[in-house]
């Protein structure tokens, strides 16, 4: 278990200073000049150059100094320090502002994912072929071909701006009323796929051997399910959800742009609008740490448990 | 992903199919004193399947709109009068006007051509690297495959999406060419990974047929082998897959557009008319949900086309 962990851990790292050097060197190297990267097209005044240059090093050249500057990068970046955005703001105060709003989103996702996603699963797995497990199959086929930027103007639309039975836009201090609708349009997907991953877990499970022991020892259906099949079914399902919980704290870019929620996602939606560069690569370094530490905690999770996982 | 292993039990059968056939075709189903071969069932399950023909119907209908979009709608995407801004539909234009003044149908149909052609090439894209990544870690194993299975690991652990914003702000060009070919290259060189897995799992079953032994008996180099061999066997569930995947880069695209860093105008794209039909939503709905309503039929056509043929090449679903 330890040396499973400790090896994942040495992954981590490796992927963790893999991908920042990729998004480092793309944004802010090799272009024919950083500080006007960094500027946007906003005109550059010779004392904000020299400060830049000063600031972030720019003077060393070559390999050296590119790496110089990719350290000093991670080292800002581990500390927490992010910068500045153009419009002066400290990006690490605006994260801090930020996050409990995409947290809270991608919980009650998460929940509307486990709530109506699992139960369905579990019924369409035990009931295979009727007419529930066929009608859910295709819906679920339906939600995980529309994509978010159809699915969610048009909820704000017929729900909210029609209908009126959601706010149609959040705020800046949103209620939970306010999150539910883009955290039923931002959990739809994973719902979805939980649906279909705990239906075929069970459907399989139903058909193991220790399945058939148990009914030969004369167990009631109601506990073969519930004590054997289900505990065996969750496995993959917990893993995906852990997985899916840092893809929806990262993945909000679109339900929060369009509902106008104060998240992360939604002022890398604002970023990216702006040409605000600094904002974007600040983010976006954050949002890859947090997606490859959910993957780590759900693969450590994974091997607790089902302990085949270590063995290979 | 979520259903690999369902994918991964596929090719183990298909790829002991032998070389004659192809998914899909009709294998002597009338033949009773034959046996019915896997492809034959696959057919057979798939002539019965409602959402196989429906999502058949849409793919064609699609491509014919991307190759002829004239015949669909008379009127030209961009012949845009301000004065009929968010004007109602009419005879002239059957779902009315945009923010723009242009015609909302006329555009959505000349938007699929952009759509297609991405998802298409960025589909073969994937495809080429996939083949070229899954086979030689399938064939060569050992410590090749050790190298490429890691890095198949850490691509599919960066998330696209944020990727591919990173990787778009380079592109400064404006030229229509330029940005298609930006959205097809980011696309391709983050989408591969599944495919590659499932060309190694159907090229390491092919390569202990025995008439892969019989060819290296017959002094057959690694490169016939695979070639003429083991390709042609372990083809037929990568199609699949790159099936799936072109309706999701389908989505991509138009998420990327949307954001306002993949496709721009002059290009048509569905992502961009859904941002600004989102914005004066209020004033004039049709320019939101029609251009909605084109890229969600296109992207579940190709999703449901790809599932359904999965599906019934799926033993274990029988």
């Amino acid at each position: 278990m330890f040396r499973y962990i400790l090896r994942r851990l040495l992954q981590m790292v490796l992927a963790f200073f893999g991908t920042t050097l990729i998004v480092y060197a793309l944004t802010f190297a090799g272009q024919g000049d950083p500080i006007q990267a960094l500027a946007g097209e906003r005109p550059v005044t010779p004392a904000q150059r020299a400060y830049l240059t000063e600031k972030y090093h720019l003077d060393a050249t070559g390999v050296g100094g590119f790496f110089y500057r990719y350290f000093d990068y991670v080292k800002n970046l581990l500390q927490g320090n992010l910068g500045e955005s153009l419009t002066g703001r400290n990006i690490g105060d605006i994260l801090q502002q930020a996050w409990p709003v995409t947290v809270r989103l991608a919980l009650i996702a998460l929940a509307v994912a486990i709530i109506f996603g699992v139960t369905a699963g579990v019924l369409a797995g035990i009931r295979r072929a009727s007419i529930f497990d066929n009608s859910t199959l295709v819906l679920t086929l339906l939600v995980l071909g529309i994509p978010t930027i159809v699915l969610a103007p048009l909820a704000q639309y017929f729900l909210g701006v029609k209908w009126q039975l959601f706010p149609p836009t959040a705020g800046s201090d949103p209620t939970f009323y306010a999150l539910l609708l883009p955290g039923i349009v931002l959990g739809s997907l994973s719902l979805a796929t939980a649906l279909r991953l705990t239906r075929a877990s069970v459907a399989e499970n139903l058909r193991a051997d220790y399945v058939r022991t148990a009914r030969s020892k004369g167990l009631v259906k109601r506990r073969i399910v519930v004590v054997h099949v289900l505990r065996n079914s969750l496995i993959p399902v917990v893993t995906f959800l852990g997985v899916e919980l840092g893809n929806l704290m990262s993945g909000a870019i679109i339900t929060e742009g369009v509902f106008n929620i104060p998240g992360v996602g939604f002022n890398l939606f604002r970023g990216i609008r702006t040409e605000d560069g600094p904002l974007v690569v600040g983010i976006v370094s954050v949002l890859v740490v947090v997606y490859l530490v959910s993957n780590l905690v759900v693969d450590v999770l994974y091997a607790v448990l089902d302990p085949r996982i270590r063995y290979e | 992903m979520s259903d690999f292993e369902t994918v991964a039990a596929t090719e183990n059968q298909a790829a002991r199919r032998g070389p004659s056939g192809e998914p899909g075709t009709p294998n002597q189903v009338g033949a009773a004193n034959k046996p019915r071969s896997l492809a034959g069932d696959a057919w057979r399950d798939l002539r019965r399947n409602p959402i196989f023909w429906i999502s058949l119907a849409l793919v064609v209908i699609f491509t014919l709109m991307a190759l002829f979009p004239g015949v669909f709608t008379a009127n030209n995407p961009n012949d845009c009068l301000l004065s009929r801004q968010h004007a109602g539909p009419s005879g002239g234009a059957i779902f009315g006007y945009d923010f723009q003044g242009c015609d909302t149908y006329s555009r959505a149909v000349y938007g699929t051509r952009a759509s297609l052609l991405v998802g298409a090439l960025a589909a073969l894209g994937t495809g080429i690297i996939a083949l070229v990544i899954g086979m030689l870690a399938g064939y060569f194993g050992r410590w090749v495959d050790a190298v490429l299975s890691r890095v198949i690991d850490v691509v599919l652990g960066i998330p696209l999406l944020l990727a591919a914003i990173v990787l778009l702000k380079r592109v400064s060009s404006d030229s229509q060419w330029a940005r298609i070919g930006a959205v097809v290259f980011v696309l391709a060189l983050l989408g591969w990974t599944t495919a590659a897995r499932v060309v190694r799992s159907s090229v390491i079953t092919a390569k202990e047929q025995d008439y892969v032994a019989a060819a290296r008996m017959l002094g057959a180099g690694n490169s016939r082998i695979m070639w003429r061999h083991i390709l042609p066997n372990s083809l037929a569930p990568a199609i699949v897959v790159l099936t799936i995947a072109l309706g999701s880069f389908i989505a991509a695209e138009a998420t990327l557009s949307f954001l306002g860093i993949g496709l721009k105008a002059p290009t048509i794209s569905w992502g961009q008319d859904i941002d600004t039909g989102r914005i004066h939503m209020r004033e004039a709905a049709t320019p939101l949900i029609v251009p909605s309503a084109f890229l969600a039929l296109t992207v579940l056509a190709f999703i449901m086309l790809g599932d359904a043929i999965r599906d019934a090449f799926d033993p274990k679903l029988r």
